[in-house]
């Protein structure tokens, strides 16, 4: 990470309405591309974000900045109060080490567009894997609560299958339970519908509808499926060469694009379809 | 003398030596993989200094003869203060050896798992260790088994060298009996088809079912 001045970023956000999720001034490049660019993002407690924009706009990115999958080169990320990216150390922020995130990263789960279920386990081996492994849970309390996130995502009779003998869509709702077993507060989608065909897109997409309705979770989601996004959000993001082109919620977005970019977008997409 | 009575008369010094053969095999394997799992992972660690160990191994037993390694550590460790047994100095030679080999197979396995497993095992916050012992190994096993089958058949072929150092293996065997009794034919012959038995019809056939196992647990079978 680049040296940078990070006297203006507080140790922790404080006050009556804390975002769960803070992006503040965040950039990403590699090499000489800017990815990202200062991205300004916050993400309430509870909130949906869908994320839409083109092929190549940073959406991918953003998720996977939040998930340390990518260390970032400017700014500072905050959860749930706490910086992510940066520690307080006296009365400054430092990089973070290993330890910290790994504290801040249990907060945050995540589920990919290629699944990434380990081959090698059963759907339930799967979900418990974590409990067991990284939460300390005993296995009888792990089988419980994976079991009953089975039943969620209506995997209870395939629980002892391996991944290999599963359907991308079934994969895929295994995969929202195994993140879910983590109980994160943050939940990350990326285009997890992409990689599915038409027919079962609508059993993830009925999970992550149940998620919205039972659970207080705070999601960011990057989707192709306007439909969907526009359903399910409470507000949409348009991101466009590394920036927030526009925002709102879906009514708005959806229904009244302010800028030009987004209404190109938009009737682009609508013309795919 | 026809070939059976040739095998009559020295049948048991054959069949001892290709005992020990198989001994050294064993232990010699068993060296190998251990060095190859250790050596291999460390080729991977963020640390310069273990990395920069492994890679002087790999490049030192890779790079010079198997034969002049054994002599080496039969007859010039013991002026450091070493002094191996024959045997032991044999089996260590050529796991040493095999296991500079190994590590790139182990290296090259790990590095060819998925990125979106790595991913995935950092996703559910686990640690570097636990994500390679549960995630990463266990696949790298599978897509290394192949290369331990021909890996392991060249082990074999290797301990013929530890004739050289007196060690009673098969081939010190077959050489002794020719010495005496000039059936060349008969006794490297001889040696020949064990060597390809034990390559043929128990290496290959371990690995494979070895395989099969291992596919079994991923549930593709
Ligand atoms: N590891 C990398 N090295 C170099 N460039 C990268 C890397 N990862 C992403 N990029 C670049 O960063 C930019 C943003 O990528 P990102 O994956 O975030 O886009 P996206 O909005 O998710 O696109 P898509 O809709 O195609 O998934 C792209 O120009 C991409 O080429
Ligand atoms: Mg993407």
């Amino acid at each position: 990470m680049d040296a940078q001045d990070l006297s203006g970023f507080p140790l922790r956000l404080e006050g009556d309405a804390v975002p769960m999720v803070s992006f503040r001034k965040v950039t990403k490049s590699y090499g000489s591309l800017v990815v990202l660019d200062s991205l300004d993002l916050d993400v309430a407690e509870g909130e949906m974000v869908s994320v839409i924009g083109p092929s190549g706009s940073g959406k991918t990115t953003v998720l996977r900045m939040l998930m340390t999958l990518e260390t970032i080169n400017g700014g500072v990320i905050y959860v749930d109060g706490e910086p992510l990216t940066h520690m307080p150390r006296g009365d400054r922020l430092v990089p973070a080490d290993s330890r910290h995130l790994r504290r801040i990263r249990a907060k945050i789960g995540m589920c990919f567009q290629q699944f990434n279920l380990f081959p090698h386990m059963t759907a339930l081996e799967n979900c418990m894997e974590g409990p067991v492994h990284v939460l300390g849970l005993s296995k009888k309390e792990a089988r419980e609560r994976s079991e009953e996130l089975l039943a969620m995502v209506g995997m209870t009779e395939k629980r002892d299958q391996h991944p290999s003998r599963l359907s991308g869509g079934q994969q895929q709702r295994v995969a929202i339970a195994r993140a879910m077993a983590m109980r994160p507060k943050v939940m990350l989608f990326d285009e997890v519908t992409s990689a599915l065909d038409p027919e079962v897109i609508g059993e993830v997409t009925n999970v992550i509808r149940k998620l919205v309705a039972e659970h207080n979770l705070t999601m960011l989601m990057v989707t192709h499926q306007m439909g969907f996004a526009k359903d399910i959000s409470d507000r949409v993001c348009f991101f466009y060469g590394g920036r927030i082109e526009e925002q709102g919620t879906p009514d708005a977005l959806f229904g009244h694009p302010k800028r030009e970019r987004t209404q190109q977008f938009l009737s682009a997409v609508r013309e795919a379809i | 003398m026809s070939y059976l009575e040739f095998l009559g008369q020295y049948g048991d010094r054959i069949l001892s030596g290709t005992l020990v053969t198989v001994l050294l095999t064993v232990l010699s394997s068993v060296l190998a993989i251990a060095i190859a799992l250790v050596t291999g992972l460390m080729r991977l660690s963020p640390n310069a200094v273990l990395r920069g160990i492994a890679t002087v191994y790999i490049e030192i037993f890779r790079g010079t003869s198997l034969l002049v390694q054994l002599y080496w550590i039969f007859y010039v460790l013991p002026l450091f203060g070493v002094t191996l047994e024959k045997f032991t100095a044999g089996f260590v030679a050529v796991g040493m050896n095999l296991g500079a080999y190994g590590a790139e197979l182990v290296r090259g396995a790990i590095l060819s798992v998925p990125r979106g497993q790595w991913e995935a095992a950092l996703a559910l916050n686990m640690t570097p260790a636990r994500r390679m012992i549960r995630v990463i190994l266990p696949q790298a096993v599978l897509i290394m088994l192949p290369g331990w089958g021909n890996l392991l058949i060249e082990l074999l072929k290797g301990t013929a060298l530890v004739a050289l150092i007196a060690v009673a293996d098969l081939m010190f065997q077959v050489k002794q009996i020719n010495g005496t009794t000039f059936l060349s034919a008969e006794t490297f012959g001889t040696a020949l088809i064990i060597y390809y038995v034990i390559a043929r019809f128990m290496i290959t056939p371990f690995m494979r079912w070895l395989e099969r196992a291992m596919q079994r647990k991923l549930g593709r079978a």
